[in-house]
């Protein structure tokens, strides 16, 4: 499979100024990460607050700019200025808050922004509108108000209007941090959708384990650094590990862990509670 | 609840004065107010009355409506009437101590309070039958003549159309603060007026604050969507003049030469 996106000993500082502009000091939010993320794949990082998930990701939309170090995406690379339309093109962005990602005053305008920006002739844009709007099931709610929708409506239009722009690949910034658990899961299940029917490599950057159980790969991080990688097996067997990075395990997985360890013949990273019942019974 | 509010009052129906371009809409009571201040007979106001009326009647939207808009500035009409008929010099008809009531007082009242209440009637028929964004693509398209000159259009189009898209956004967000600082003891229900002007300073702070996160949040997502400005955009809902919307133009300036003619040159 062709690579979406590499990064080689990529480097990121936050530097710090006082107000005559000197330096007060350098934080490295990201320290010497290479990836490479093959197309079609779900990726999900993980890690706490802190660790340097989220300016990563800002990489990977040529938002922000390697101190050190490449990212490629799609062949390109993001540093070179000229790439940059083509970049964000190619890897939409979905944030945190979904209030303040909407631009348009109605569901289907909002979902038409991006393509307007990229010069898409106009009933190609009615077009692109409509097939998002239906890939994250949201098309009878093209004429309401994004003010009168519920907060995982509202990421699922802003994840359409990413997906009306026909990118490779859509990285999510902890897309379901401020929804409740019903929002949160019509997210996921729309991202996983999309991955599975549009086949759109997925890096969905995020805090909840649960979310990352389906993922082909997960990236673990830790001030900045790769501390971890591997399918979600291999990541949620190690709980102590996890536990030392300040993560939480899915219940299920540490359950099954706290069994074992009381006894029970259970194998490594369990993920779901089918699978636990399955094993126990 | 607060997140109703819809700004600019659009009434949601369907017809004909609902389809109209809003360039012809913005025109049109454009032309409109600038009538009613050319017009100075009867039969100019007969004319008035009659196209405000065939327009309400077009566009749908119960006279209530209308008549809602007119409730914000009872005070304004009944000042400018009475002012007017008492004190307005010519023929008298009736007099009291220093009060007099003269015919030209009772022509220039009525006709003030008619002027008033056509203006905002006719007014507001453009911002029920138009929608907020609506009106500013109207704005857009209509005032581009104006980049020749390097006015930046688009921009101030765009920024219209954010700014009305966060309203509501923000007026939520002023109550939840509201309530944060009432719930630790703040009064905002203060008669003092010094007081009231303090209490806020606690409210608009904060608000500010979020506001400009917001901001930086939004310009990070609209880059992020590839906005590069208004060149080589493309648009999604293009405003296209349609035969209705020519016909409308010609009903306005039919409606212009009348006035003109009936209202100020052609005598009885």
């Amino acid at each position: 499979m062709k690579s979406i996106l590499s990064t080689k000993n990529l480097t990121f500082d936050y530097i710090r100024r006082d107000d005559e502009g000197n330096v007060e000091g350098i934080t490295t939010a990201v320290d010497d990460v290479t990836l490479d993320v093959k197309e079609g794949d779900f990726i999900a990082i993980l890690g706490a607050n802190g660790s340097g998930k989220s300016t990563l990701a800002k990489h990977i939309n040529a938002i922000l700019y390697p101190t050190e170090g490449t990212v490629f995406v799609d062949g390109k690379d993001t540093s070179d200025d000229k790439n940059i339309w083509d970049i964000r093109q190619c890897a939409g962005m979905v944030f945190q808050n979904p209030d303040n990602q909407i631009i348009g005053q109605i569901v289907e305008e909002d979902v038409g922004f991006g393509p307007e920006n990229l010069g898409v002739p106009t009933k190609e844009i009615w077009e692109r509108v409509e097939e998002s709007l239906k890939a994250v099931h949201m098309y009878e709610y093209r004429k309401k108000s994004p003010n009168k929708l519920s907060g995982g409506q509202k990421q699922r239009v802003s994840i359409a209007g990413v997906l009306a722009m026909h990118p490779k690949c859509i990285v999510l910034d902890e897309p379901t941090a401020m929804l409740d658990p019903s929002g949160r899961k019509e997210v996921i299940r729309a991202i996983r959708a999309l991955n599975d029917v549009e086949k759109i490599t997925v890096i969905l950057i995020t805090h909840y384990m649960e979310e990352t159980i389906h993922a082909n790969k997960i990236f673990v991080m830790d001030k900045g650094k790769i501390a971890m990688e591997g399918t979600p097996k291999e990541i949620f067997s190690k709980v102590e590990m996890l536990k030392k990075l300040r993560l939480d395990v899915p219940q299920v997985t540490l359950l099954a862990y706290e069994l074992k360890k009381a006894g029970l013949p259970l194998p490594d990273g369990i993920l779901t509670t089918e699978e636990l019942i399955c094993q126990l019974s | 609840m607060i997140r109703d509010i819809t700004i600019g009052q659009y009434y949601s129906t369907d017809s004909l004065i609902h389809r109209l371009d809003p360039r012809v809409k913005l025109v049109g009571t454009l032309c409109y107010i600038i009538s009613l201040f050319l017009i100075n007979n009867w039969p100019g106001y007969i004319i008035a009355t009659a196209f405000l009326f065939m327009v309400i009647a077009l566009s749908r939207v119960p006279v209530k409506f209308m008549v809602r808009g007119l409730r914000a500035i009872v005070l304004l009409l009944i000042i400018a009437g009475v002012v007017n008929l008492f004190f307005t010099p010519g023929e008298e008809l009736w007099a009291w101590k220093k009060l007099s009531i003269t015919k030209e007082g009772i022509t220039m009242a009525s006709t003030m309070v008619l002027r008033l209440i056509f203006l905002i009637m006719g007014s507001s028929i453009m911002t029920l039958t138009t929608t907020p964004n609506n009106l500013t693509d109207g704005l857009e398209k209509g005032l581009s003549f104006l980049k020749i000159f390097k006015a930046p259009v688009h921009e101030m189009a765009m920024m219209m159309s954010i700014a009305l898209r966060f309203i509501p956004i923000l007026l939520e967000e002023t109550d939840k603060i509201m309530k944060a600082q009432i719930a630790r003891g703040a009064d905002f229900e203060s008669k003092n007026l010094i007081k009231k002007a303090k209490a806020l300073v606690p409210l608009l702070v904060p608000l500010f604050v979020s506001a400009f996160r917001r901001a930086n949040d939004l310009a990070l997502a609209m880059e992020a969507r590839c906005y590069r400005g208004g060149d080589g955009r493309t648009k999604m809902k293009p405003l296209i003049y349609k035969k209705a919307d020519a016909a409308a133009y010609l009903v306005i300036l039919l409606y212009m030469i009348a006035c003109i003619y009936f209202g100020r040159i052609f005598k009885f």
